[in-house]
């Protein structure tokens, strides 16, 4: 690209950006957020791609059914957000991608969880072991409980690489304190010294971005990765993901329920609903034109400053229970919009656009007569 | 960490003055004597006897002059055995007792963690259940039953081991394994619910995802954290082992503390119950010292000293 395209393409984005995303970006920085994206690249290299993914738990209660069949793709360099309500299995899937599903009780069936050429479903422990934290990583929720208290930051940073990269003691500490800095932590000589409780939450979380960050994966999976903090270091730690993504190049599968977030940082959105992606689209498609009843559910859901006067929309109902899923559309016990046909069979996915999909009855031509009819109060 | 030392020390000092004031009232308030026996003594002999050990002073001038004879350590001569003195006694048994004690606390601690290690590992599978059983049963059997049937199994019927003494370290197999048994099992089960625990934290989460492999997981991340607990109780534990001596030792004639301590008692041998208490005490003590010491080393957390620049 030449300046002048950057610039234009710059516009552009600035143009598109604006009005209606800064209601969920409640961190008030979008200028920069625009640039942070300029930056980056997403190409077309496919890197993950999840087909048909159960997963399942046996428990002494039965059977749960926590991921019933998701599907989806991530390029390099692309950020991809997960959303849902807690309970609606984004954990388990991130989970069951990097390995780290107990079996038993857990278990795994799909078509291919495909990480490049590798199908890591048919990977022994040991294989998985060459990938985990090397070409994947994994930022958990809770700072707090993420790192070892009783081993200093310079360990639990180094170790990885020590064992991966059969990097010497000094390589490795060098490469620490290179990660260190990256993320923003002062002094990381001293630093690497100091034990977990030496740090405070926000730092904690840079530490564990550090960590995953540490052998330069590829794919960066980041569970929650700021619910755990409160608003201005979630702002902080949101604009560091930015920054190493343009940096890197790596791809991040971002879960989260909190569409703040999602709007800041992501590139596409996956809402998922009791184990099932039921929308995906890029960032656009899926706040500005959302066409399953919990996608929108969910988006007016989120508290506005902007629009006056109003009381806080829920989604009214509770999810399905997983042990015995419904055989149609999961969310019809809660949809506004229920037919008949919805109960009982589960629709087919309907392609709105290149990236735009979406499971919904509604999207059927029988079933557009219903929506003219009942104007949904967005 | 010198302060805290320091302060520790004085701690221990006062907590071993207690322990003497109170085995002292104790003592004396035990009905009879040291002087008193089958024999007809003539009274003279007997208040001469009496005047020789300070017997008939009142009771807070034996007080004061045994607070002496601690400060000194110098408890004089036995009462029932006037050959030789309290610190000869102490000199010749205590190094076997002590023995017999590390090496019981050794293979306890060793193999309990061991073996509730295994056991957290292979959850619900047949080596939890194995060595819970075992477990149980181990701290349901009191060590002194223990050593009985290890004396008549072992050593009477399949000859493995002898029988008593404590000469050769084919001799040390049986008493140690009466007397650590049951604080084996304890930080057996200990170690395993702490491990299950631990084995469910976030960090371990992470260090899987990290790729460490599982031998390293379990030894650097998981079981310092584990150990915690197991080290708590080591203080009730030593003394549940330092107490055990005495009665193994009976069981299987090892010539160490336990047997001076225990006929002291019966004897009334006031300065030998005096000076094994006190010194079994301090000892103690000690140990407890060093425990908590190990416990700041395991867990940084817990700060012994206060450093500057500390956050």
């Amino acid at each position: 690209m030449t300046g002048k395209q950057i610039a234009e393409e710059l516009a552009r984005t600035r143009l598109e950006d604006g009005a209606d995303l800064d209601a969920v970006d409640h961190t008030g920085k979008r200028g920069k957020i625009v640039q942070a994206k300029k930056r980056k690249t997403v190409t077309d290299e496919r890197i993950l791609s999840v087909q048909d993914l159960h997963v399942t738990f046996n428990t002494y209660g039965g059977t749960v059914q926590a991921v019933r069949g998701v599907n989806f793709d991530l390029y390099k360099g692309e950020t991809l957000a997960i959303v849902g309500e807690s309970g609606c299995g984004k954990s388990v899937t991130s989970n069951a991608i990097m390995g780290l599903i107990q079996q038993p009780p857990g278990k795994i069936k799909s078509k291919g969880v495909h990480f490049k050429t590798q199908d890591l479903t048919k990977l022994s422990k040991k294989e998985m072991r060459k990938i985990q934290g090397v070409d994947i990583s994994m930022i958990f929720q809770d700072p707090m409980t993420a790192l070892n208290p009783t081993l200093t930051i310079g360990e639990q940073l180094t170790e990885g690489v020590k064992q991966h990269k059969n990097l010497s003691k000094a390589e490795a500490k060098e490469r620490a304190i290179d990660m260190l800095k990256l993320v923003g932590i002062p002094n990381p000589d001293e630093r690497l010294k100091q034990y977990p409780h030496q740090f405070s939450g926000g730092m904690r979380q840079r530490i564990v971005i550090a960590i995953a960050l540490i052998c330069e994966p590829e794919l960066l999976i980041a569970d929650e990765p700021t619910t755990a903090l409160d608003v201005t270091i979630q702002a902080q730690i949101l604009e560091l993901f930015e920054e190493i993504q343009a940096k890197t190049g790596v791809s991040i599968i971002l879960i989260t329920h909190d569409l703040g977030v999602v709007a800041k940082i992501a590139d596409r959105i996956a809402v998922m609903y009791a184990g099932k992606v039921i929308e995906t689209g890029d960032k656009r498609e899926i706040f500005y034109n959302p066409q399953h009843p919990y996608t929108k559910g969910l988006l007016t859901s989120v508290p506005r400053l902007d629009l006056a006067g109003g009381e806080l929309k829920p989604i009214d109902g509770t999810p399905p229970d997983l042990f015995a899923p419904p055989s149609g559309c999961a969310f019809a016990a809660r949809c506004p919009f229920s037919m008949d046909v919805c109960t009982n069979v589960y629709p087919e996915v309907t392609t709105l656009s290149e990236t735009h999909k979406v499971d919904c009855w509604l999207q059927d031509p029988r079933a557009q007569k219903l929506i003219d009819e009942q104007a949904f109060a967005r | 960490m010198g302060k805290y030392i320091l302060k520790r020390f004085l701690m221990m000092l006062v907590t071993i003055f207690i322990i003497a004031t109170l085995t002292f009232f104790l003592m004396h308030a035990v009905p009879g004597s040291p002087l008193e026996s089958d024999r007809n003594t003539n009274e003279t002999v007997q208040a001469n006897l009496e005047r020789f050990y300070k017997l008939d002073q009142p009771l807070h001038i034996q007080y004061l002059s045994y607070m002496q004879s601690i400060v000194t350590f110098d408890f004089g001569p036995s009462i029932k055995d006037p050959n030789r003195t309290v610190n000869e006694l102490l000199a010749r048994g205590f190094p076997i007792s002590f023995e017999l004690g590390m090496i019981t606390i050794l293979v306890a601690v060793v193999s309990g963690i061991i073996l509730g290690t295994m056991a957290a590992l292979r959850h619900n599978k047949m080596i939890d259940y194995a060595a819970m059983a075992f477990a149980v049963i181990g701290i349901s059997i009191p060590n002194f039953v223990l050593a009985t049937v290890l004396i008549q199994q072992l050593a009477v019927n399949w000859n493995l081991f002898p029988p008593a003494t404590w000469t050769s370290p084919m001799h040390m197999v049986l008493p140690v394994l009466a007397l650590a048994t049951g604080p084996m099992a304890i930080i057996a089960r200990l170690t395993r619910s702490s491990m299950l625990e631990v084995l469910t934290q976030d960090y371990i989460k992470m260090a899987r995802a990290k790729g460490i492999k599982p031998m390293r997981i379990v030894l650097r991340h998981a079981l310092r954290n584990a150990l915690m607990p197991v080290v708590t109780i080591m203080g009730t534990l030593l003394a549940g082992i330092l107490t055990g001596t005495f009665v193994i030792e009976k069981i299987f004639a090892i010539p160490g503390m336990g047997k001076y301590f225990v006929d002291s008692i019966n004897n009334r041998d006031y300065p030998v119950i005096m000076g094994t208490t006190v010194f079994y005490s301090a000892f103690l003590i000690f140990m407890l010292f060093l425990v908590d010491i190990v416990y700041g080393i395991l867990d940084p957390r817990i700060k012994l000293h206060k450093k500057e620049g500390d956050v």
